[in-house]
């Protein structure tokens, strides 16, 4: 069963067209990593995706209805990049910011037993039990975007979708966050990355996407590398980041 | 005459509601407030306690250093803390145009309404105008401020110098105009932006840390924000008073500056109210004592408390840094104690 069906999606900011007649389907328990230069419109398609964005034409559909106006919010994680998380300054700790993924199935009154529960796992399971009375802004970088997987783990959420999370996370952390991504993706979860380390994708990805407004390929890492779509996309630029791991 | 069977029913229902709200107000202003006020007045011997005059004042300091912060600590940290100082300045203009109705015609209006239409009207505007211009440009809101403080300054102008004199206690707030009905209508404001507050913490709080993913995971971003502008305009008005339009943005701000240090937003949210009384109690004393203006007071101590904590913030942690370092000079560390006391 599909998650995501999106069919010839175009969207563009006033006349200029980031997203091109892309058609793209992310099944349930895949692993899609999005690649693609600068400026290729990989946010925009992720936002697209999750419903942040109306498509000018063409359908996104998500958990099988129209993802603009999805009610499926509570399914869905999103781990932004760590640079445009919320500003340090606000004084939320780990605990409070893990709590909110529960926050759009429970707007008002107490929380559960289930509730407490669905927390507390979420920390442990991510491994920041420890941290949970800790300020998020006084967190490393992938200590941060461990606070957000947490949080969409606590929401129940089946989609992850991440923005480049690990942009300024030193190498160690990197690896230990993307282990952790994979377990989560073993469990079951969907997964949607973003990543401009196109190593970390063919390692950790069960599919790729390649995209410079236009959809170049999509398919399994394996037959990625093998195409000639990489240098297609990024205009055989030399500039492409390709780690062997 | 059609319509007189109708109206009657309106009418004895106006007539009931205006008695029930009355005597509510008397219960809670005189029975409740008034007797516990001098109460505590008989206990501690201040004679300033007991007055009826002093009293409104204590009450409306303790409804704007509740409030204040309440809809402050959503602002500050999502740094729209000058959309406060703008919605004061289209109160102020809504004051103008309150008074300017009530010399050039024969009604009355109360100022402090027509202060609520046009700040509830330029909170969705500023509002609009952000949504539209994608972020909370100091352009959209310096528009919007400076246009209505002009229109302000032509309505008063546009009288014969009658409303002129009225307006100086709306722009440096004053103690002697919290009426008895003015003290009134902030404890019903007071009590509607709590309950506002309170109703929609949880995703005001989603929204205010991570705008993005709250909207990701289905909040209405746009009525939240609304509801926050609309919020503020609220407590702009009421606090508007005491504090004064120029001054009024000062508790929406200074009491959570001096609480972001808290670990935890909740609490952070209860140290800023807890910062705010201090303040607003402090200040409205030391305005009655020393006769000079409660805004400005209230702003001075609030300040000073901010200060205080920063250097006493400031103070442990080197402390804590010179201990971690096993080389703890005594005499620096308790000359920094002293400091903060």
């Amino acid at each position: 069963m599909s998650v995501i069906e999106a069919t010839d999606v175009t969207f563009a900011y006033g006349h200029r067209p980031v997203v091109d007649g892309v058609s793209l389907s992310v099944d349930e328990g895949a692993f899609l990593g999005l690649v693609g230069p600068n400026g290729s419109g990989k946010t925009t398609l992720l936002e697209l995706l999750i419903g942040l964005r109306r498509p000018d034409s063409g359908s996104v559909t998500l958990f099988g209805d129209p993802a603009h106006e999805s009610t499926h919010g509570e399914r869905i994680g999103f781990v932004p990049q760590d640079v445009s998380a919320s500003n340090g300054e606000m004084p939320t700790t780990v605990r409070e910011a893990v709590r909110m993924g529960r926050y759009p199935r429970r707007l008002l009154g107490r929380f559960t037993e289930d509730d407490r529960q669905a927390i507390d796992s979420a920390l442990v399971r991510v491994g920041i039990a420890d941290l949970a009375d800790r300020r998020v802004g006084r967190l490393s970088g992938g200590q941060r975007q461990r606070v957000f997987i947490a949080r969409a783990l606590a929401a129940e959420a089946d989609l992850l979708a991440l923005d480049e999370p690990t942009v300024g996370v030193d190498a160690e952390s990197r690896e230990a966050f993307y282990d952790l991504l994979c377990e989560l993706n073993a469990d079951g979860i969907t997964v949607v990355l973003i990543e401009h380390d196109i190593g970390v994708v063919t390692t950790h990805a069960s599919e790729i996407a390649c995209l410079n407004r236009e959809l170049y390929f999509h398919g399994d890492p394996g037959a990625f590398v093998e195409t000639d779509a990489l240098a297609d996309a990024y205009g055989g630029s030399q500039s492409v980041v390709q780690h062997h791991h | 005459m059609a319509f007189l069977p109708a109206t009657e029913p309106l009418v004895v229902f106006v007539s009931v509601l205006v008695g029930t709200v009355d005597r509510l107000v008397g219960v809670v202003l005189d029975d409740l407030w008034g007797t516990s006020m001098d109460a505590l007045s008989a206990l501690t011997g201040i004679d300033m306690l007991g007055s009826p005059f002093m009293q409104r004042a204590y009450l409306a300091a303790v409804c704007i250093a509740l409030i204040g912060p309440l809809v402050g600590s959503f602002l500050v940290h999502r740094e729209m803390a000058m959309i406060g100082d703008t919605l004061a300045h289209s109160a102020f203009a809504g004051v103008a145009a309150g008074l300017f109705v009530n010399a050039a015609f024969a009604v009355t209006v109360p100022p402090l309404l027509t202060a609520l239409i046009v700040a509830g009207v330029a909170a969705l505007l500023v509002q609009t105008l952000v949504d539209y211009a994608g972020a909370y440009r100091d352009t959209s809101l310096a528009i919007v401020l400076t246009g209505s403080f002009a229109v302000g300054s032509v309505l008063v102008t546009a009288t014969d110098g009658g409303i002129a004199v009225g307006i100086n206690a709306y722009l440096f707030g004053s103690l002697a105009t919290v009426s008895r009905a003015s003290a009134a209508i902030l404890l019903a404001m007071s009590v509607f932006v709590t309950l506002g507050v309170t109703a929609a913490y949880r995703p005001l709080v989603y929204v205010t840390f991570d705008e993005i993913g709250a909207r990701a995971a289905g909040l209405s971003v746009t009525r939240y924000n609304q509801l926050l502008a609309v919020l503020t305009a609220v407590v702009v008005v009421g606090a508007m008073q005491i504090m004064g339009v120029i001054l009024v943005a000062g508790m929406l701000v200074i009491p959570v500056a001096a609480a972001t240090t808290a670990r935890g937003f909740k609490r952070s949210v209860v140290a800023a109210v807890a910062a705010a009384q201090f303040a607003t109690i402090t200040g409205v004393t030391m305005a009655y004592l020393f006769d000079v203006a409660a805004g400005g007071t209230i702003v001075l101590v609030a300040i000073a408390v901010y200060l205080a904590v920063t250097v006493a913030v400031r103070a442990r942690r080197s402390v804590g840094q010179m201990r971690s370092n096993h080389r703890a000079p005594a005499p620096v560390s308790t000359d920094r104690g002293d400091d903060t006391d």
